[in-house]
């Protein structure tokens, strides 16, 4: 197997960060290189096209398919509105009248003989994107958006949902232990709340009840979750979720101390601008929830090597039982294949625990390189 | 073809979504073997954005485990020189989330179940099926089409010379929604055609200009008939034409290969339909993978494929426990077993740590029991449309067939199936052959006599895509060093109470009895078999009839013979101890514990 462990997720106190910014379709670009831009200001809009409202004229006058394009008033293209005389007939010298009202406002996009549609398509609505991080414009994508370039702090969580947004770190809970509704105030309201390990439901009510823009915990109960967003999860694409605030999972599910690296990271940051993302995509072309705060220095911080590579000295969690959530480092790598409880010979890794635990043998596929 | 003498050596990869693996076949004497197989990670993403970088790798793979060399400045030698590099380079590819479909059709169990048969058949992911009757308005169909960005659409629709209308609306729906392509925006989107051929030019006219269309033979030119197969050449055609081109890198691997490349499932299809011909019986085979599980049945002359997008044991694994229930999972579980809560985090962990493995017995026995679920679905899935011709008995026309009802029963006959094949990780993969054994039995629930196999480390893609230019050499290995013979199992048809009789098998001057509600195994080895005296118990069936004895060849294998004596269909203990205390002993038995 080329890599048969976890990379990990990152957590960078900091780092460069190019962030990419693309229209769903072709649009203008407002920013030029080298121009700073907030995480609120538009960057692109597009115009996205109005959507084709379809009515069987035929049907509705009572008439053949291939009468249709005589009888509609005007042409592809033109102007109408809604309830707008579309098409009409008179029959018995004018005794019988039926007509057709446009459904919609728009403009005349298609007229069938050959199955009596007639099609209006909708104005188009212009789609604005935000830069979402605070940074420089480091590339022009022309039409189609910018590359956002940012000194910043990172946190990758490993699980999320809901999409984009912004807010000040706030500090709620300890590391170690679930976080209590009470423990997270008024002032809450609108900031990123940096959570323990379990975010309870009392906690996320109040979150919610408070109007925090993001919350970051290092454990969730899977029931929890499932009533938060109101539905099961079959599959981790998230991203979309309505709820009223985004969640970044950043250990597990069940009861999980947030690693002291993450949990130190983010305390220090307090009072920072956060641009928070819990859109989660396990699947080919991996995306994972992140936590960035923009760094006022100007001096950009060399990027950090990470290649990845498990070697001896290597700090890890690992991500499976009979240790899950422990974290170690690794003392040995033994080359050859080694038979586990299973009775599946794996390649293995040899792991010191932290704290007690002593000394244990894991696949290499259940460890996750802490940077 | 025969293969030409001057053929030595094949190289085949398999571009998965994860990964790229690689096998290296060579002749010995007049017979073609595996020698190596190698890997690496599929690069059809950022940073690479060129699935040949992980086709090289996993062919540096193979030269790293041979010492031999097959590249060269970054291709692949080809043909072989001084011994050097490959005389045949093939590849089959489904990653980049293989190819998407939607199919439309004018009745939901008639064209529109055809045209999913083809699309399914070609190795489509089938994403919605659209129809004038699925209970959808327009303007819902419209959203749906809009928001889920096809890589291709089969239109279908209405036998030859029946009415048009329905078809100009589905066009006119597909106007309407303007699709557009998954992958590369500036290409336009193809549309097969294969429906009524009376409205083929009204169909072109309402979409000309929108998508590409192309127009192939009708799928369901009668009532009685179903004719697939220039909608599956179509769809082949235009996948590797529009959407394969479309990928990152596959421009240059189409120019490296010496054949056509196939998506994976088609290949997959090619051999199980092989090995169905070969064997001359009829064939199930699934293949569990991370993401997606794939039923392919071969019953009589009819090949039928199914792809459950969204049940599998990496990626999908939690939907697993979505669409079973968690109860459905925990009662393949013995004793000792996570409670219901922490079961439902740890499958939730796995589903956001996919490439983890499990460590602990508990944790195997938690994967192979979602496997099972995960296997018992994707088959419920195939029954439903691996099935006769619906509406054959009555020519009406397509006009009045709203309210007629399914006529076609399921192809799938457990009793009269033959071999039952296994692939995919959690099958390949487990550490005991028994194990695979037992969830392919507990799954699937064969009746009568069955043979089972595993694809030893899947290379059925390879071999499909093989099998297209020398089908004799495909088989060769597909022979020898492709399927694991399991063995047999031997169930009756019924039900039959705890300690009665349930089966007795009487071979080589040895009986063994096999009482109601328990397993037994006899051990038999590769290349073994026993002429055997079948017994069921009091009004079971082996598949001779109720109650009569069958005479059979008992083939042996890696796990031998598995005497299921718990009737079928398989009813579990109702009460929890009792239910564990019978899966402690099952496994036990069948020697999976």
């Amino acid at each position: 197997m080329a890599t048969t462990y976890t990379p990990g997720l990152r957590v960078s106190a900091g780092t460069l960060l190019r962030k990419t910014r693309r229209l769903p379709l072709k649009g203008e670009v407002l920013v030029k290189v080298g121009e700073r831009v907030s995480a609120e200001q538009v960057v692109a809009r597009a115009q996205l096209p109005g959507k084709i409202r379809t009515i069987k004229v035929s049907e509705v006058l009572g008439v053949e398919a291939a009468e249709v394009p005589g009888l509609v008033q005007g042409g592809v293209g033109d102007s109408v509105e809604a309830g707008q005389l579309l098409a009409e007939v008179r029959s018995f010298f004018g005794l019988f009248h039926s007509e057709c009202r446009s459904p919609a406002t728009g403009t005349i996009d298609h007229v069938s003989g050959l199955s009596g549609f007639v099609g209006i398509r909708e104005p188009p609505a212009p789609l604005d994107l935000e830069a979402y991080l605070a940074g420089t414009v480091a590339e022009v994508l022309p039409e189609e958006g910018v590359v956002v370039e940012a000194a910043a702090a990172f946190v990758q969580g490993i699980f999320g949902v809901g999409g984009e947004r912004r807010g000040e770190i706030y500090v709620a809970g300890e590391r170690d232990r679930p976080l209590a509704g009470d423990e997270i105030g008024e002032e809450a309201r609108g900031r990123v709340v940096i959570g323990g390990a379990q975010a309870s439901w009392a906690a996320l009510e109040q979150a919610a009840r408070v109007g925090a823009a993001a919350l970051v915990t290092g454990g969730i109960d899977d029931a929890d979750l499932i009533r938060f967003v109101g539905h099961e999860i079959g599959v981790a694409i998230t991203g979309q979720e309505q709820v009223p605030f985004t969640l970044v999972v950043t250990e597990g599910f069940g009861r999980m101390a947030m690693a002291e690296q993450t949990y130190r990271l983010l305390e220090s940051l307090e009072g920072k601008q956060a641009s928070v993302n819990g859109a989660t995509q396990i699947r080919a072309g991996v995306i994972r929830p992140e936590v960035i705060v923009p760094l006022a220095q100007e001096a950009v911080p060399a990027s950090e090597e990470e290649t990845g590579r498990l070697a001896v000295g290597s700090r890890v969690r690992l991500i499976r039982e009979p240790y899950f959530g422990r974290l170690g480092e690794v003392t040995g790598l033994p080359a050859q294949l080694v038979e586990i409880e299973t009775e599946a010979m794996v390649r293995v890794a040899q792991v010191r625990l932290a704290g007690e635990g002593g000394e244990v043998l894991v696949p290499r596929a259940n460890l996750e390189i802490i940077w | 073809m025969s293969i030409p003498e001057s053929v030595h050596t094949i190289i085949a990869t398999d571009c998965g979504s994860t990964t790229t693996k690689a096998i290296l076949i060579e002749r010995e004497g007049d017979q073609f073997r595996l020698v190596a197989r190698g890997e690496a990670p599929t690069t059809v993403e950022a940073p690479f954005d060129d699935v040949t970088v992980g086709v090289l790798n996993a062919i540096g793979e193979l030269e790293e485990l041979t010492g031999r060399s097959f590249l060269e400045e970054g291709r692949i030698i080809t043909p072989r020189r001084e011994g050097a590099g490959t005389d045949l380079y093939l590849s089959t590819s489904s990653a980049g989330g293989g190819l998407q479909m939607l199919v439309a059709g004018v009745v939901r169990n008639m064209t529109a179940e055809s045209a999913q048969r083809a699309a399914l058949g070609a190795g489509a992911i089938v994403i919605d099926v659209l129809s004038v009757d699925d209970g959808r308005v327009d303007y819902q169909r419209v959203e749906r089409i809009r928001s889920i960005r096809p890589d291709m659409i089969l239109l279908s629709g209405g036998t030859d010379g029946g009415t048009t209308s329905h078809l100009l609306d589905l066009a006119e729906l597909l106007r309407a929604a303007d699709p557009k392509p998954r992958l590369g925006a500036g290409y336009e989107l193809p549309v097969i055609y294969a429906g009524n051929r009376e409205a083929r030019e009204g169909v072109a006219e309402i979409l000309s200009g929108r998508v590409r269309l192309i127009t192939v033979d009708n799928i369901r030119p009668t009532l009685e008939r179903e004719h697939l197969g220039p909608a599956r050449e179509a769809i082949h055609r235009l996948f590797l034409e529009h959407v394969m081109a479309q990928a990152p890198g596959y421009g240059k691997l189409m120019g490296w290969t010496s054949a056509p490349i196939m998506s994976t499932p088609a290949a997959v299809g090619e051999m199980v339909q092989a090995a169905a011909r070969d064997e001359g019986r009829s064939v199930l085979a699934v293949d569990i993978g991370g993401a997606t599980t794939d039923v392919f049945s071969v019953f009589g002359e009819t090949f039928n494929r199914t792809v459950s997008a969204n049940l599998g044991m990496s990626y999908s694994v939690f939907n697993v426990v979505v669409e079973a229930g968690l109860e459905n999972i925990r009662r393949w579980l013995p004793a000792g077993g996570p409670p219901a809560g922490e079961l439902r985090d740890r499958l939730r962990n796995k589903m956001i740590r996919p490439t983890t493995v499990p460590q602990t017995r508990e944790d195997l026995l938690v994967e192979q029991a979602v496997a099972r679920e995960a296997m018992r679905l994707a088959l419920i899935q195939h029954r439903q449309l691996a099935v006769g011709l619906r509406g054959v008995q009555t020519t009406r026309s397509v006009g009045d067939m709203f309210t007629q009802e399914g006529t076609g029963a399921s192809l799938v006959d457990m009793m009269a199936l033959g071999l039952v094949i296994g692939s995919g990780g959690v099958l390949s993969h487990a550490p005991r052959r028994h194990q695979a054994a037992m969830m392919l039995v507990d799954a699937f629930q064969p009746q009568g006599v069955t043979e089972l196999a595993v694809d030893s480390i899947f290379m059925m893609p390879q071999l499909g895509v093989l099998a297209q230019e020398y089908p004799e050499v495909s088989a060769q290995v597909f022979r020898r060093d492709c399927l694991v013979p399991l063995g047999m199992v031997v169930a009756p048809l019924g039900q039959c109470r705890e300690g009665e009789l349930a089966l007795a098998v009487e071979a080589g001057g040895k009986r063994t009895e096999v009482p109601g509600g328990q397993i037994r195994r006899i051990e038999l080895g590769v290349g073994e078999s026993l002429e055997a005296r079948l017994v069921p118990g009091r009004g079971l069936d082996l598949g001779a009839g109720r109650g009569k004895e069958l005479n059979a060849t008992l083939k042996g294998g890696v796990v031998g013979v598995i005497l299921d004596g718990r009737g079928r269909p398989l009813t579990l203990p109702r009460d929890e101890a009792a239910r564990q205390a019978a899966m402690e002993s099952w496994l036990r038995e069948a020697g999976a514990w």
